[in-house]
């Protein structure tokens, strides 16, 4: 009976409940109501109209489609537009003159420097550039088959001001028979425009050439057209230039100090609002921010109240010490919008943090900026300190790797500023055939890029990791033959048959530089893989020559001597598809730096380290057969054509300054070329002439001169099969062949 | 309907209670929960059908069921002030007012959208013969969904008007500069943003925009060179409507049965001439379509396209293709584009100063090719010469390209904001690989912040961490051996047993069960844990990460027939 109660009263609690829930739901509806009211307060959204699926079309597919077809033919809009789009309004397609770079690729981009008058003695920094114009793969000396015209008249001081001020320019670039209003001309120039205003004039009618200037204001630059560079000093090497400083990666990043600035306040005149008010955000602590009035000549005449207070501060800290250990950088405008600050805190890791407002950042056709530097809106300086507070320590790492990236790519040398401008243009010029923005931003920069070879990314070896893909399964052998045929026994018989019988192999190319011609196909034995055999003409660079048959990825580079096993092949082959930016090969060489003799040393003898791989057993990536034909300039393939010597060196040299890594060694059975030389050849082995290694050391001396530093570097380790000489079963040991002595 | 169900469900509870005491006891549990579960059910079925319904309602009482013809009408005084036409030297920092957009933790700009209203001049014509368009409505609602939205006006850092400038042909120009103004925060233009595809009228078809504007952003389709403001402006895509009738399904990319396919009808006789050149060159690698001069009725001819007398059908048959020819027409931006790439087919853009829509962001050199319009006869020759890898890549990044940022009107809208986002907020600005990576290479590369081969300098030499359980002994012996190494900085030895203290200091443990344990990961039991641990892994993972390779690394002279004393690590190897 009690049950029954319980149940009786759990029905009716529950029916009227139900009956409140549904009858009287006024409660909950007007609940409901009022959080709906207050969701409206919040989001009213963009209503959904009822007739939302009448409302017309913004335009009929009639409309879209055919369009207004243009009356004005292509040809007569061209010239209309070479009319108008002058000057101030220059565009490739309205100011250069394509015709003039009409033959494809390199050749057809050619840089013709006028000669400098008499007596006259541009300033050091142009010197510079037109050295490095004239060392640059695209100089040339004759302004026929010129693209591109540089002035020989310095251009990159023109502050009336200026010591280095050249006069009557109008005049004389007018006498110029070549000049054309300026068509295809190149101008750098460093400062424009003087006291107080500093304005983007540079004293002369530049006409339809191309600007490459520091310090340009979006405003006047000409999107596609004009080049912003950095500004640099007149100390900025001439090559090479030094690393950047960041040697190593801490976490969490921070440094000591979170912000710094350390220069000159301009009490009046233009840029003095940014520098009058960057004390403000110094704390002393993690943000030191610290101005001096002491610069110029009568300082003391404007000097305020904050001076003398600030000057004490100022001194008690040192640039260098707070550039190496600040996290970001403050790079506000000086007089003008660049500063050399941007490159010296780009050079330390110190990550700029920008306050110059309308800057065109150098290089910005191609750099990313936005992943390498803070851009600040000089408005908002007292929002920099919280700004930089809230960058994570994964973004600062980011930042901070990309500044050292392009500050090695980029802006190292006056060689790299100078040779990325001509680049840059260069891509403008064969638009369809250039680098496209993630070549340039990601490593090793756009420079080592040569599009030429291919635009596609998966054709390089250094993007497979970051795109996610590996490179083919498959290898091209190349065989480098010098001695003459003689015998079905002799080494090179032997080699074709081991490389051929591997299973990745897929081609075999013998390159033909024996004072012998070319024998027959009959001679060669018959291979299970495509035999393809070129002439070389005796040169000895011809080895890395850019071979259309070459299909692979990889190559694997011999010399007919060579001894090795299929399973050494093979074995070296899966280590190179895990390095494919890097040489992997077996015998090792190493260089040192001789203090006695101030000059880099070559020695080929076993030591605990090495620094180069020789190509006469080794695998690469074809690419950079292309690079070394390429890049590299005429006279260092000269000298290799010259001594018969050094062409592997020159190859590691190239490999290691693309990827900052040593080349590798891996697990070989015997030494290389211990073997006795083999009978027929006439020739004695070349190692063992004295004269050959002392060729190698001065080989190694003049391309460290030529790279401008020295791209080797050393490695400690030797890749090895797992289970290599360990103590177990033969039986379980996959290459056990390279065990056997 | 709901009141129905809610009766009938009334009567049967208040039944069931005086049925139960008939039943038996054992019966009686099995009652209550069916009681209890009916109830239960009925209740939630109740709340299901409640709770939607008196939302909208909410709704309905609130502004949101209207007609657009419901919107205010303004009629605009013929004197009112007509805005400064574009000033081309605005830059962000310049014409752009920050300090509305603020520093904020999610570095998210705030957009508000003003109501919509219907304006007519003095004697009631509307200023544009369309009014609201079905795009423009869409990407205005995208905007009010996305997390770009504000609805309130002092917190707003841009502003995007209700009127709908997209395509200039429907406007009177003059009236709609007139109505911009009146927008009560136009500001001269300072932070609006205006959306336009087709811009310029006849003859000359201006690149941008005639509606004189002030000051205001202009996202627009079809900027030349000489009238985008670089920073400043947005060059956004000419959107085909297609695009949402048409479902083209991804195909694998690949070599097609056409080379190179031309499909636009307003190409200019000189250069339709020019491709019937290349065509008559090259044969049946060149598809050039053209309108269709006998359709019958009915049929759309938008959607159909000819060649000699063969029908096709539009944009279907730019799958067929490698290659798609975009020229320009009268305008710089062409709807084509956008059918192009939901075609997979690789765009060949010859348009000169043609600014491509987002390529701010987007690096259209990996998605298309651009020729200059001079080069039109070598454009066969320069095709060819890509090779089929790249034209894959080309094809899925194109088709890529329109999944994310050309596929409506919301993809459209929420690309240009992202983009002005990245520029106020140049610090939590999207990466390079984020805007121009699929999907797929996202999941498969590798992109660490730590990308630079640093080789690592001898000091300050590193942190050993050493992961310890309960055996002693192996544990002493490792740190005797690893405090021998001179780069060694650190020494951390993490303690892993709830069951134990740590040793102190250098007391000597015995432990006499250690050296049995040794052998613990030849524990049968132990390996099958682990490789269940792997699978488990991947699954997580969804592909296998760990990669199989056949090396190790040792010292370059390692078990080299060499005097011992001279290597620089002679014990590797000696165990």
């Amino acid at each position: 009976m009690q049950a029954r109660k319980k149940y009786v009263l759990l029905g009716l609690c529950a029916c009227c409940w139900l009956l409140l829930f549904y009858w009287g739901g006024g409660v909950q509806v007007r609940l409901l109501k009022l959080l709906g009211q207050q969701r409206g307060d919040v989001v009213r959204p963009w209503p959904d109209w009822t007739d939302r699926v009448l409302l017309p079309g913004y335009a009929q597919l009639e409309e879209l489609q055919t369009g207004p077809g243009s009356a004005e033919s292509p040809r007569q809009r061209h010239q209309a537009w070479t009319g108008i789009y002058k000057d101030s309004r220059c565009r490739m397609e309205t100011c250069f003159d394509f015709t003039r770079c009409r033959r494809r690729g390199r050749d057809g981009f050619r840089v013709y420097v006028y000669p400098s008058e008499k007596g006259e003695r541009g300033s050091e920094s142009y010197r510079k550039i037109l050295t490095s114009i004239g060392e640059s793969r695209y100089y040339t000396t004759d302004p026929r088959e010129a693209c591109l015209f540089v002035l020989g008249i310095d251009t990159l001081d023109r502050d009336q001001l200026s010591g280095q001020f050249v006069p009557n320019l109008d005049d004389r670039i007018k006498g110029y028979p070549l000049w054309n209003e300026g068509r295809n001309h190149l101008i750098f120039n460093l400062y424009s425009g003087t006291w107080p205003n500093y304005t983007e004039d540079l004293g002369f009618n530049i006409g339809q050439a191309i600007l490459a200037k520091a310090s340009l204001n979006t405003e006047h630059f000409r999107p596609g057209f004009d080049v912003s560079i950095p500004l640099f000093s007149k100390d900025h090497p001439q090559k090479g230039g030094e690393r950047g400083w960041l040697v190593r990666n801490t976490v969490p990043p921070r440094r000591k100090y979170l912000l710094m600035f350390k220069g000159k306040r301009y009490l009046t005149g233009i840029g003095s609002d940014t520098r009058n008010a960057l004390h403000h955000i110094h704390n002393g602590k993690d943000i030191v921010s610290l101005t001096t009035c002491r610069h110029g000549k009568d300082w003391e005449k404007h000097k305020d109240a904050r001076c003398d207070h600030d000057n004490l501060e100022y001194e008690r800290f040192d640039y260098q010490e707070l550039l190496h250990n600040s996290t970001f950088c403050l790079v506000p405008r000086g007089r003008r919008l660049g500063s050399f600050r941007f490159l010296e805190s780009l050079q330390a890791a110190c990550i700029p943090v920008l306050l110059s407002n309308g800057w065109e950042l150098p290089f910005s056709d191609v750099i990313q900026w936005n992943q390498a530097v803070i851009e600040g809106d000089e408005r908002l300086l007292l929002q920099v300190p919280s700004t930089v507070h809230a960058v994570g320590h994964e973004r600062v790492l980011a930042l901070r790797q990309r500044t050292q990236m392009l500050w090695d790519a980029y802006f190292s040398s006056v060689d790299k500023i100078v040779l990325t401008t001509l680049e840059i243009i260069k891509d403008r010029v064969f638009s369809h055939v250039s680098r496209n923005k993630y070549m340039w931003n990601a490593l090793p920069g756009g420079l080592l890029v040569l599009p030429e070879y291919s635009t596609h990314l998966a054709h390089f070896p250094f993007y497979y990791l970051s795109l996610g893909v590996s490179p083919g399964q498959e290898f091209t052998a190349i065989i480098h033959a010098v001695s003459p045929l003689v015998s079905q026994s002799q080494p090179i018989m032997k080699l074709l048959q081991v490389v051929s019988k591997s299973k990745y192999c897929s081609q075999i190319i013998i390159l033909w530089n024996s004072e012998k011609p070319l024998p027959p196909r009959s001679k060669w034995p018959p291979m299970p893989v495509p035999l393809t055999v070129t002439d070389g003409r005796r040169k000895t660079s011809s080895r890395f020559l850019p071979n259309v048959a070459i299909e692979t990825e990889a190559v694997l580079s011999l010399d007919e001597d060579t001894v090795l096993l299929t399973s050494e092949v093979n074995f070296a082959f899966l280590v190179w598809m895990s390095f494919p930016e890097r040489i992997v090969g077996y015998p090792p060489r190493s260089h040192f730096w001789d203090p006695v003799k101030n000059a880099w040393g070559y020695t080929s003898k076993w030591t605990n380290e090495y620094s180069i791989v020789l190509t006469g057993a080794a695998f690469y990536h074809r690419y950079y057969h292309y690079l070394f034909s390429h890049y590299l300039p005429p006279s260092l393939r000269a000298l290799v054509d010259r001594t018969s010597n050094c062409e592997d060196i020159l190859m590691n040299f190239l490999v290691s300054a693309v990827t900052h890594l040593p080349p590798i060694k891996v697990a070989q059975r015997k030494q290389y070329k211990e073997l006795p030389s083999p009978q027929g050849t006439k020739m004695s082995a070349p190692w063992a002439n004295p004269e050959h290694f002392a060729q190698r050391q001065e080989c190694v001396n003049s391309f460290a001169s030529w790279f401008g530093y020295m791209p080797l570097v050393h490695s400690q380790f030797r890749l090895d099969p797992l289970l290599f000489k360990d103590q177990v079963s033969v039986l379980r040991k996959k290459y056990k062949d390279l065990e056997r002595a | 309907m709901v009141r129905l169900s809610m009766c009938a469900s009334g009567k049967y509870s208040s039944r069931g209670p005086a049925l139960i005491p008939r039943m038996k006891t054992k019966h009686r549990i099995y009652y209550i929960t069916l009681f209890s579960v009916v109830l239960l059910g009925l209740i939630a079925t109740g709340m299901f059908q409640f709770w939607p319904h008196s939302i909208e309602s909410t709704a309905d009482w609130g502004l949101d069921r209207r007609s657009v013809h419901d919107a205010p009408l303004i009629r605009l005084p013929v004197a009112n002030p007509i805005p400064e036409r574009g000033d081309l030297s605005c830059r962000m920092h310049t014409c752009f007012d920050v300090y509305r957009c603020g520093y904020n933790p999610k570095n998210r700009i705030k957009v508000y959208i003003y109501p919509l209203q219907r304006f007519v001049d003095e004697v009631g014509v509307p200023i544009s013969s369309t009014g609201l368009s079905r795009e423009y409505n869409d990407l205005l609602s995208a905007i009010s969904d996305s997390e770009f939205y504000t609805d309130d006006v002092t917190r707003a850092c841009l502003f995007v008007p209700s009127i709908d400038v997209l395509n200039q042909n429907s406007l009177r120009i003059r009236e709609t500069a007139q109505a911009l103004a009146m927008l009560p925060r136009w500001d001269k233009g300072m932070n609006h943003l205006l959306f336009n595809m087709l811009p310029g009228g006849p003859p000359d078809y201006n690149t941008a925009l005639d509606v004189p504007r002030d000051r205001a952003l202009l996202a627009g389709g079809g900027f030349s060179t000489w009238t985008y403001r670089q920073g400043y402006d947005v060059s956004i895509p000419v959107y085909s409507p297609l695009s949402a009738d048409v479902e083209l399904p991804e195909r694998q990319p690949g070599p097609r049965r056409y080379f190179i396919l031309s499909s636009q009808t307003a190409i200019h006789r000189e250069y339709r001439a020019e491709l019937e050149r290349l065509k008559e060159e090259n044969g049946e690698a060149l598809l050039l379509l053209d309108k269709c001069s006998n359709l019958s009725q009915g049929v759309a001819s938008a959607r159909k396209r000819c060649y000699k007398g063969q029908v096709f059908d539009y944009p279907q048959i730019l799958q067929e293709s490698s290659f798609c020819v975009v020229l320009r027409g009268a305008r710089l931006g062409q709807a084509t584009l956008s059918d192009v790439l939901q075609a997979g087919c690789v765009p060949v853009i010859l348009a000169d100063s043609y600014i491509l829509p987002f390529s701010e962001v987007l690096d259209w050199k990996r998605a298309s090719v651009v020729i200059p319009e001079e080069k039109l006869p070598e454009m066969y020759t320069i095709l060819k010469s890509i090779p089929h890898r790249q034209v894959e890549e080309m094809q899925r990044q194109a088709r890529w390209f329109w999944d994310a940022y050309f596929s409506s009107m919301k993809a459209i809208g929420m690309t240009t904001l992202q983009i002005i986002n990245d520029r106020i907020y140049p610090y939590a600005a999207r990466t390079y690989e984020q805007w121009n990576n699929p999907p797929l290479v996202k999941w498969s590369s590798v992109n660490s912040p730590l990308f630079l081969p640093l080789i690592p300098p001898r000091s300050p030499g590193f942190t050993a961490v050493v992961l310890t359980y309960d055996r002693i002994e192996s544990l002493f012996r490792v740190i005797t051996e690893i405090s021998k190494v001179p780069s060694l900085a650190k020494l951390l030895v993490v303690w892993n047993n709830q069951n134990k203290s740590p040793p102190e200091g250098e007391k000597k443990f015995k432990c006499p069960e250690c050296t049995a344990i040794d052998g613990l990961s030849l524990d049968q039991t132990h390996m099958v844990e682990r490789s269940e641990c792997i699978n488990k892994f991947a699954s997580v993972f969804g592909t296998m990460p760990l990669k199989v390779v056949e090396h190790r690394a040792d010292p370059v002279l390692y078990k080299d027939d060499f005097p011992e004393k001279l290597k620089s690590f002679p014990n590797i190897g000696s165990l």
